[in-house]
């Protein structure tokens, strides 16, 4: 039998390196190669020789000098003595900050409002699109700049609360007064409110250069422990009533569970507050919170909730009518009707693009360059720049750093992500 | 038989009587609200809610607007007006500082004579797009290049151009109007052709700029004709790129000099600080948009390669781009660039700028690219594969009509965040309409104290543009939508 011989083998010619399928990746991947390394060579060389024309050198070591600069919001303790590294530290909590109570109420707001779009209710539904449509398309740093503005610009100057003699004499209160009984100040400086302290302490812990106080680690815990202990609560009613049929009445339990032992606790702490009083030129005392931070978080929350609720429009849009048709015929009350049957659901599906949302708000707090506020940017990437005129090393650090927080945040996401995914077996 | 009938059924009705309205509850207006607004008690609450809010929102900004203020050259004139108008107290918008500055919202410090050139090209923009837009459509082509004819002659006589320049953009639209009748496949020319032409009006200077750098592509196509029968796509392709590099870099600075030497035609000059407001928005923004799709595109095939550098590359571009801020992209246009390029290249900020913002954009559309490329059934690309396609071909006419389509909304989208984020070039010291020329507004002694008119006019401008965008998208997916799921 004549086998048929398997096509003669050519020898290995130039040209199948292009018109050959199995080597032209490899040809390909080695030409992008070498243009990537030549490319990267280019910058490199090109930065060496324009640091040495500006005899510079890339080191790191001025980020433990003297920064000499204030920051008005300061979380971690800090004075213009402290060092560059330990100022990139306050401004990296600032964003920090303003990114977690951003993504809160940005939550709270999209949630509400893409619930409520759908909503029976026409007007709702109507006034809920104006506010989604209006924010989704006017940029962010109008919303930042127009709400500083006018809280800047119409509210009473520290000057109108002050008793001058000459009001004492005619017998007239202050132009201004304090708010919520004399306990809270608006000023065109910012907004003054009384700050909680503990009578009673209970000393502090210092680890490694920070203090921390133990009361706040008390609180923390009592709080955190009365969670879990409602939790326990309420799975123990499930599992009676899964057996029974009867759910046990847990309401008062519950409340009293979530606040008696944080009342307790702050009663034996002796919990009182700072309340702000006006001194001779300024408000002493109580929290002062700028109105760079309340700006900020008000049109991030403002604009990053429009887009929440988009995506929980959407995502309870995918979820198909049957679902909500079959929990209205086993006589679930509408609100129920969402609470239990669609959102659960939907949940699913509105996380990916939560997680691109937060990711923005995040990335979108360094717009606090509009107003000042002191974040990341502003003191790593702004005045510690400016000062040392190390452009490159302190770029190179923010962006590294964000990019780490960028990627925390992703990954932990993604996991709640992984948890409530659809178990598909 | 009939009488027996007649007793049996004593009556009979012949005629049916009409049919009842519904009860007044349950009909026209009374029905809708009872439905709509009024279904229940939370219904209830949550109605009689949003009308209070209504009414206060009306309450307290209505008067404003009635009270509004077109003639005045400082605020304290306008509110001396209003004062005078709806009497002590009142508060009024005084949108005569819009009448007074609205060529710097709208040119920045572009000068006053040469307005009619970016007003041209920004008519020529749509006529750019009108293929793209509404490439099948002849009739809505035509009614959209209409209603930019008719723009642009009322807009050149608003900004107060001379005569010879109307009548030039008048004789120009009218050719465009021609050809888009005759031979509607030739208007893509001048899509093909509007950077160049809109680079030469915006920033002007020697006409033979433009057209040099046209000449490449000229030779790009010429030495690819020439090698095609030889050589192949790939090495066709790949040459005839290698010469137009050498033309740009080396022999296209010659040839222009001796053409400007000998025909010194060309516009007056503008540098790019004297660009501002939308008309920077707008160069931003349109050039980031039109370059970001493609680099893209080909960003989202890269991370879908099976080739491990190319994909590794790709992610790690994506992931770097989409983690850092759009600010520290823009900071670094402005810090860094000039430590990454060669000593003394100190090219156009705005043209950094460009460059950086279409990079960042790229990483978003790349990943929304990607979502479409990933929700393709696998079977379309095996059948590319089982019809003999090439890897290119495949790509152009199966996977992405298809891939595209799916990724419509989240491009357009992208593209109008990137609209939006052009504000942010203020904190490169460019001229924004936002922040830039709204803070010199501001800052002038006659306006000092004025926040609200401003934000409103230029936010209200961004409204209209984004809002038309997205109202685009959806046509076009409507448009699109081929399937009957």
């Amino acid at each position: 039998m004549a086998i048929v011989a398997d096509v003669p083998k050519d020898g290995f010619r130039l040209s199948m390196l292009i018109y050959d399928t199995r080597f032209r990746s490899i040809t390909i991947q080695v030409v992008v190669l070498i243009l990537f390394l030549l490319g990267v060579a280019w910058l490199v060389n090109n930065t060496v020789e324009n640091l040495a024309a500006k005899d510079k050198d890339i080191a790191f070591g001025f980020l433990w000098n003297r920064a000499g600069y204030d920051i008005g919001q300061t979380l971690v303790p800090y004075t213009n003595d402290s060092s560059h590294i330990r100022a990139a530290l306050v401004g990296l909590v600032n964003t920090l900050v303003l990114a977690f109570f951003g993504c809160i109420f940005a939550t709270i707001l999209g949630v509400f409002a893409g619930v409520l779009r759908l909503s029976n209710n026409w007007i709702v539904g109507r006034l809920m699109t104006v506010y989604v449509e209006i924010f989704r398309n006017i940029p962010l740093l109008l919303w930042i700049i127009l709400v500083y503005v006018v809280l800047s610009e119409t509210l009473p100057t520290t000057a109108d609360f002050r008793q001058s003699a000459q009001l004492i004499a005619d017998g007239l209160p202050p132009t201004v007064s304090m708010s919520f009984g004399g306990t809270v100040a608006l000023t065109n400086q910012g907004l003054n409110v009384p700050a909680p302290f503990f009578a009673r302490g209970l000393g502090q812990i210092s680890l490694g250069g920070m203090t921390i106080s133990l009361n706040t680690l008390l609180v923390f815990a009592v709080v955190i422990g009365s969670f879990l202990a409602n939790r326990a609560l309420r799975r123990n009613a499930a599992k009676v009533q899964e057996a029974t049929g009867l759910r046990p009445v847990i309401w008062w339990k519950s409340l009293l569970i979530l606040f008696a032992p944080i009342i307790l606790v702050c009663i034996a702490l002796g919990l009182s507050f700072d309340v702000p009083v006006f001194g001779r030129f300024n408000f002493a005392g109580g929290i002062s919170i700028a109105h760079a931070f309340t700006a900020m978080l008000v049109a991030l929350s403002l604009y990053t909730g429009a887009f929440i609720a988009e995506a929980v429009r959407s995502g309870i849009m995918a979820i198909s009518r049957g679902q909500s048709e079959a929990a209205f015929a086993l006589g679930l009350q509408p609100g129920r009707t969402m609470k239990l049957i669609i959102l659960p659901q939907a949940l699913r599906i509105i996380i990916p693009p939560l997680i691109s949302q937060y990711l923005n708000l995040t990335k979108n707090t360094s717009l606090g360059i509009a107003v000042s506020y002191l974040d990341l940017r502003g003191t790593l990437g702004g005045i510690t720049l400016n000062q040392t005129g190390r452009e490159l090393e302190c770029m190179l650090l923010m962006m590294l750093i964000y990019l780490i927080i960028s990627l925390i945040i992703s990954s932990l996401m993604n996991l709640f992500n992984s948890a409530v995914k659809l178990k598909e077996r | 038989m009939s009488e027996l009938h007649a007793q049996t059924v004593p009556f009979v009705r012949d005629s049916m009587l009409p049919q009842e309205l519904p009860p007044a509850s349950q009909r026209g207006a009374v029905k809708w609200v009872r439905e709509n607004l009024f279904s229940g008690p939370m219904n209830t609450i949550l109605t009689v809610l949003s009308l209070l809010v209504v009414f206060l929102i009306l309450q307290s900004s209505l008067p404003w607007w009635l009270n509004s203020v077109w003639n005045a050259n400082s605020l304290a004139e306008c509110r001396a007006a209003v004062q005078a108008m709806a009497g002590e107290g009142a508060t009024g918008a005084c949108w005569a500082v819009i009448r007074e500055r609205w060529h710097q919202f709208m040119f920045g410090f572009y000068p006053r004579g040469l307005y009619w050139r970016p007003v041209l090209a920004f008519a020529l923009l749509f006529v750019a797009l009108a293929p793209v837009l509404f490439g099948d459509n002849a009739r809505k082509r035509m009614i959209l290049l209409a209603c930019v004819a008719v723009a642009l002659v009322l807009a050149l006589i608003g900004v107060g151009t001379d005569l010879a320049h109307v009548s030039f953009a008048i004789v120009a639209m009218a050719a465009i109007l021609a050809v888009s009748h005759l031979a509607p496949a030739r208007l893509i020319w001048a899509t093909l052709l509007f950077p160049a032409v809109g680079f030469f009006l915006l920033w002007g200077g020697s006409v033979w700029g433009p057209i040099g750098v046209l000449m490449g592509f000229g030779v790009l196509v010429a030495v690819y004709r020439l090698l095609l029968p030889m050589l192949g796509v790939v090495m066709g392709t790949a040459l005839g790129f290698l010469a137009a590099c050498v033309w740009w870099l080396m022999i296209q600075t010659h040839v222009t000099t001796v053409l400007h030497n000998l025909m010194p035609w060309g516009l007056e000059a503008i540098d790019s600080d004297q660009f501002g407001g939308f008309l920077l928005a707008f160069t931003i923004g349109v050039t980031a948009i039109a370059a970001s799709l493609p680099l893209g595109i080909l960003l989202a095939l890269g991370r879908r390669s099976d080739m491990f550098l190319i994909k590794t590359l790709s992610v790690g571009f994506i992931e770097f781009i989409r983690g850092v801020p759009l600010i520290t992209m823009l900071f670094t246009a402005s810090l860094l660039l000039q430590y990454f390029l060669p000593p003394q290249t100190n090219f156009d900020l705005i043209l950094r700028v460009i460059i950086l913002v279409t990079l960042f954009a790229s990483a978003y559309i790349a990943e929304v690219v990607r979502g479409g490329l990933a929700a393709l059934p696998r079977g379309q690309y095996e059948a590319a594969d089982a019809l003999g396609l090439d890897y290119w071909k495949a790509q152009r006419h199966i996977i992405m009509p298809q891939a595209l389509k799916i990724s419509i909304p989240g491009i357009v989208s992208s593209f109008i965040g990137l609209f939006k984020d052009t504000t942010l070039v203020a904190f490169v010291g460019l001229l924004d309409p936002l922040k830039g020329v709204t803070a010199i507004v501001r800052a002038d002694i006659n306006w000092k104290g004025i926040y609200w008119e401003p934000y409103i006019f230029v936010g209200t401008i961004f409204f209209l543009i984004c809002f038309g965008m997205s109202r685009y998208s959806m046509y076009l997916e409507k448009k699109l939508k081929t399937d009957h799921r």
